[in-house]
């Protein structure tokens, strides 16, 4: 009984010591925030799966970014904000110069690291999630959202929707349900949508589902009683899948449902089997499918046993996803190198180079990510670049993209976005960068 | 009369808010019976986990938190081995594994804690939960998994010329209504027939009492627990097969506990009736009265039904404080 | 020998009843504070304070109110989180519609209107028990969590139903860094133990103490069950009212409704539970616990040099936690704090045997 006591004791006295550090070599510390447990874990598990794979690849194809390695740790986080949080204090500090970047997979970890990357200067990269105002680079100097934000894709949404009506003013009198999930991240493309539904005077149908989103007979009942021309689903894990499966058991027309880029994935779709044929969603930065990067991860990492996930796997949907992410923050961390030299670098000096990113056509095809990467360029203004999508369509066996790239109308954003981040400078009482300055 | 005034004033008013939609026209009777069909058939489903529930604590008066997860559990148990073997071999072994655990769950926990009290049992079977739901996952792991029980998916609208737009009803539902209906019948069947199922009321009504006329209460427990197992599995499988067997399906178990308060910890008729109102209150609530309080508070949207089980179970605590069918509780000093 | 109380007389009432009677016991409380006041803040990292001391010290708060309810008074509560929650969104609003209160006040008056909330959920008591009340708690929990999630003037009508708040002003002082937030953390903790501690040694503690025992005979002796219940109801929430609004402002510094779930709940009664019900102490065993373990279960792989996958640790974490509940309730149902008593009686007759 004593023992016990002393035992316990001592492990917790030692687990005040400071972490043991790690050999200091000359490496590159990519904390790697996932959840592959929980009731987000379906689709986390691919994405974690994608991004930790091409770290491996590019230590095992290129050596390293210009010779310096990467070393990452996991770290579960459940889609928790608090061990989100945990995770991060935890990693930040690891490695010789820190963490290069966080990518939190979750906009309620989002919210909850943005207001400590001000003080810790560490990148957050939040590639087509997190705060939509993010992209004001001057309110928000640590926040990228690489690729777009939700109000792009909502806004992408109602343009599509328009264009097969006939056009934007003949959404007046429609009706369009938004099935979200009820969190930060579900909640995000609401001023949108609230925003284009009094521009044009569609009714705009909210309905939440509360984590984790497995009962929603009610909602879909209230679907069918409010019988919406359109549902837009803003999910994340089994809630996806389950909502494709309810919309079967009501009867709505799943050709007339929309998830958004994170609602659109073969975990979402499979478990509903033919039901959810002719689902629709967006997709963005990478869809389905195996490139040149493909073939290399099977010749360097896979055939050599280092696979993360199953090999079978790769080229899905959320796995491309995670390897763009990964393949972004070594492409920034690669620029920054240009700036300040080939060794180790800290975070600030990694966002100089996320800053100043610029992926054309031919770095793209040199990547070997050709048909998997759209042309990015970033700016210290706009920390997303140029969001554009696509339409894909499931069959019932793969996903098939639509012709027609979508963008989001800045005229309407640009103004969201900025009113928006001055709210947050002014309740958070933060000083705004200067851009011309910075960069002159 | 005058003693059961607040039971007959609840129900009034309860009947009252049921017929409003109708009365109001607020909704088609069509769709009213749809939202009524859903409810019942949610309702049939948290029966199913409050069936096991209610047994427990009958015969152990034990609070099984861990429900849920054996719920889970069972669900993976299937779906897993479903991937190898035919449907119905799954099930016979997945029943195996359900009597392991119950055997295990008596042995180790509920052995060394037979004389603590209520919380103690309750903390304990918490821990049992967090137990369960890591070694599931490990041994299963933590994708979506399909249960095919073969029935087709796509609604069937009926009675069209009857009710304006039909009803759609789906043979899921009904088919899980069958399932509970003869598990209900012959768990009765059980307990009054057999002798086990004998001892099993005996144990249920003075341990102390069965004991002294030589009832082995450890093997009772294993059966005890090896029959909420099985209870479960049906649960999971039905369960599993609408909704995807995942780990967030142990949550969902959490919406039976309503349902056994109301109904009364040690009744069977309890959890099934007590599932059928909170079925129908609650997905009657989200559907009719959500957006009547969205309006009226500006409400960022509904979501009533997360809380509306409890308040309607506790409504019929504050007027019948064992629940519907429970027993009624004696203190002595 | 060294915990002997020889030539330790007592000459008046007021030293008899003091909190700590015994020297030896009062030269460590001082030790012991001089340590947490004046040695911790300049030796431990950054990373401790952030993940294990100051949650710890919050959860204490919290521990301390569930324990008043259930451990003192004997009401089971499952959904004290809840009342955290309260906590939280008050000083959350009141902070953004007064900004002139300085903060102490605004921590009183959020505990004040977690009370009143208390109070409220509270009622059931008085004609329920047991694991009836258990379940019925629940709905506080579930009612707040829709509550705070859906009610949009809580949340200030932002979009993403997401708050934050900006550092702990105090008297000119902003509570920044982690040191300073655990020196302030520190000292509120100390003055509320030292509340609870008179609360429980008084009359109302008393009274709660004869509702847990024996609640009939207490009714007859005169005492009233609705003042005694529904003031345990009140002080615990009271309690977890200001741990709410300090661990939204303090610990997370940004927080959405998911954040004062059923988990929280469940772990806060674990915490007294494994602490020792009944005891003040307990809570602090308790939390202690519950904050280093899942740490401890993350870290001893990798000083052991296994490299284990991410989900297999999380799910051996929680197979271990559930175990770990299962072995503490069959070994020592009452808890760390039973443990450090015995330790404490047996230290009085060392070296000897008896």
């Amino acid at each position: 009984m004593k023992l016990k006591s002393i035992v316990l004791a001592a492990a917790v006295a030692a687990a005040f010591a400071s972490p043991a550090a790690f050999a200091q070599a000359k490496e590159q510390f990519f904390p790697v925030l996932s959840y592959r447990t929980g009731p987000y874990a379906p689709n986390g598990v691919p994405f974690a799966n994608g991004y930790v794979d091409y770290l491996k690849l590019v230590n095992a194809r290129d050596g390293g970014i210009n010779g310096v390695k990467i070393s990452f740790e996991e770290c579960e986080t459940g889609y928790a904000t608090d061990k989100g949080v945990e995770c991060y204090e935890r990693l930040k500090g690891k490695g010789p110069t820190g963490a290069t970047a966080f990518h939190p997979l979750s906009t309620g970890i989002t919210f909850a690291l943005t207001d400590k990357s001000f003080s810790d200067h560490i990148p957050i990269i939040t590639t087509g999630y997190g705060r939509a105002d993010s992209v004001d680079g001057q309110v928000f100097a640590w926040n990228f959202p690489l690729g777009g934000t939700y109000w792009d894709a909502a806004d992408m949404l109602v343009q599509h929707v328009g264009k097969l009506e006939g056009g934007l003013d003949k959404l007046k009198g429609k009706k369009i349900a938004l099935v979200y999930h009820d969190s930060p991240y579900g909640k995000e493309p609401i001023a949108l949508l609230e925003t284009r539904a009094k521009m044009h005077g569609f009714q705009l149908l909210l309905l939440p589902v509360t984590h984790p989103g497995v009962e929603q007979k009610a909602t879909w009942l209230q679907v069918r009683q409010q019988r919406p021309d359109y549902v837009f689903l803003w999910g994340w894990g089994v809630m996806n899948s389950t909502a494709i499966k309810e919309a079967v058991a009501t009867g709505y027309p799943r050709e007339k449902m929309y998830g958004v880029w994170w609602s659109g994935a073969e975990p979402d779709v499979t478990p509903a089997g033919d039901g959810a044929k002719g689902y629709n969603a967006l997709v963005f930065l990478a869809p389905a499918g195996q490139g040149q990067v493909h073939k290399d991860l099977i010749k360097y990492v896979y055939d050599k046993g280092q696979g993360t996930g199953k090999k079978d796997e790769i080229g899905e949907v959320l796995y491309n996803r995670g390897l763009a992410a990964a393949m972004l923050t070594v492409e920034a961390v690669r620029k920054a190198q240009v700036n300040y030299g080939k060794k180790p670098l800290t975070g600030e000096q990694v966002r100089w180079g996320l800053e100043n990113l610029s992926l054309d056509d031919a770095a793209i095809k040199k990547l070997g990510f050709t048909g998997f990467m759209v042309p990015l360029s970033t700016s210290c203004v706009n920390h997303a670049g140029e969001a554009q999508a696509r339409i894909e369509t499931w069959d019932g066996k793969k996903w098939s993209v639509q012709p027609g790239v979508l963008h989001a109308d800045n005229t309407i954003l640009k103004p969201m976005i900025r009113s928006s981040a001055e709210k947050y400078a002014s309740e958070k009482k933060i000083t705004k960068r200067d851009c011309a300055k910075e960069a002159g | 009369m005058s003693k059961h005034w607040p039971v007959v004033a609840l129900g009034v008013a309860l009947l009252v808010g049921l017929a409003l939609p109708l009365a109001t026209g607020a909704a088609p009777p069509g769709f009213y019976i749809e939202v009524l069909l859903g409810g019942l058939m949610s309702g049939v489903l948290y029966s199913l986990v409050a069936l096991g529930f209610a047994l427990i604590f009958k015969a152990s008066g034990v609070f099984n938190f861990a429900q849920g997860a054996m719920v889970l559990f069972a669900a993976l148990s299937v779906a897993r081995i479903a991937e190898h073997v035919p449907l119905w071999l799954a099930i016979v072994l997945a029943t195996v594994i359900m009597t392991a655990l119950a055997w295990v769950i008596e042995r180790f926990v509920l052995r060394p804690l037979v004389n603590q009290e209520g919380v103690a049992l309750l903390m304990a079977t918490l821990g049992v939960t967090y137990f369960l739901d890591g070694f599931g996952q490990t041994v299963w792991g933590s994708d979506i998994y399909k249960i095919d029980l073969g029935i087709a998916k796509e609604p069937v609208l009926i009675l069209d010329k009857v009710f304006q737009g039909g009803i759609l009803v789906n043979k899921e539902d009904f088919v899980a209504a069958a399932v509970a209906a003869g598990l209900v019948a012959g768990l009765t069947l059980f307990f009054q027939k057999t002798a086990t199922g004998r001892a099993l009321r005996a144990v249920a009504d003075d341990h102390q009492a069965a004991q002294s006329i030589g009832i082995p209460l450890n093997r009772i427990w294993v059966i005890i627990w090896s029959v909420a197992g099985f209870v479960a599995l049906v649960a999971g499988v039905i369960w599993g097969s609408q909704l995807g067997v995942q780990f967030s399906l142990s949550q969902v178990a959490l919406k039976a506990l309503p349902v056994v308060i109301l109904g009364g910890f040690t009744s069977i008729a309890g959890a099934i009736v007590g599932g059928l109102i909170i079925g129908v209150g609650e997905k009657m609530a989200e559907v009719f009265l959500g957006p009547v309080l969205v309006k009226a508070f500006d409400l960022a949207g509904g979501g009533i039904e997360n809380w509306f089980a409890y308040v309607l179970a506790l409504l019929f605590l504050l007027v019948r404080p064992e629940g519907l069918f429970g027993e009624k509780h004696i203190d002595r000093v | 020998m060294l915990y002997r109380e020889n030539g330790q007389f007592k000459s008046t009432y007021a030293s008899d009843q003091q909190m700590l009677p015994i020297l030896q016991d009062r030269v460590l409380m001082a030790a012991l504070l001089a340590f947490a006041f004046l040695v911790v803040p300049a030796v431990t990292s950054e990373y401790v304070f952030l993940s294990l001391l100051i949650p710890f010290l919050i959860l204490t708060l919290a521990a301390i109110g569930l324990n008043l309810l259930v451990g003192y008074c004997g009401q089971i509560s499952i959904g004290h989180a809840a009342f955290m929650a309260v906590g939280a969104y008050a000083a959350y609003n009141l902070v953004l519609r007064v900004p002139q209160l300085n903060f102490l006040v605004v921590l009183v008056l959020a505990g004040l209107i977690a009370a009143l909330a208390g109070a409220l959920f509270g009622i059931p008591s008085l004609r329920i028990k047991g694991l009836y009340l258990a379940v019925a708690t629940l709905a506080a929990q579930f009612f707040m969590d829709w509550l705070f999630a859906r009610v949009k003037w809580f949340t200030n009508y932002a979009h993403s139903g997401s708050v934050s708040t900006a550092p702990i002003q105090l008297f000119g002082w902003t509570v920044e860094s982690p040191a300073e937030k655990y020196l302030f953390l520190l000292s509120l903790l100390v003055v509320f133990t030292l509340l609870a501690k008179n609360l429980v040694r008084g009359h109302i503690g008393r009274e709660w103490m004869a509702m847990r025992d024996m609640d009939v005979a207490a009714e007859v002796i005169g005492i009233r069950p609705v003042y005694a219940k529904l003031t345990a109801f009140a002080v615990s929430a009271f309690y977890c009212g200001v741990a709410g609004a300090l661990w939204g402002f303090v610990y997370l510094g940004s927080w959405e409704p998911l954040a004062f779930n059923l988990s929280l709940s469940l772990n806060l009664l674990f915490m007294i539970i494994i602490g020792g019900m009944g005891s003040l102490l307990g809570s602090f065993f308790g939390a202690a616990f519950i904050v280093a373990l899942p740490i401890l279960l993350d870290q001893v792989p990798l000083w052991l040099g296994v490299p284990i996958p991410t989900a297999t640790a999380s799910h051996l974490a929680s197979m271990i936690f559930g175990a770990l509940i299962v072995f503490f309730l069959i070994v020592e149902p009452l808890g760390l704090a039973r443990l450090w008593a015995i330790g404490k009686e047996k230290l009085r007759l060392w070296p000897f045997p008896h």
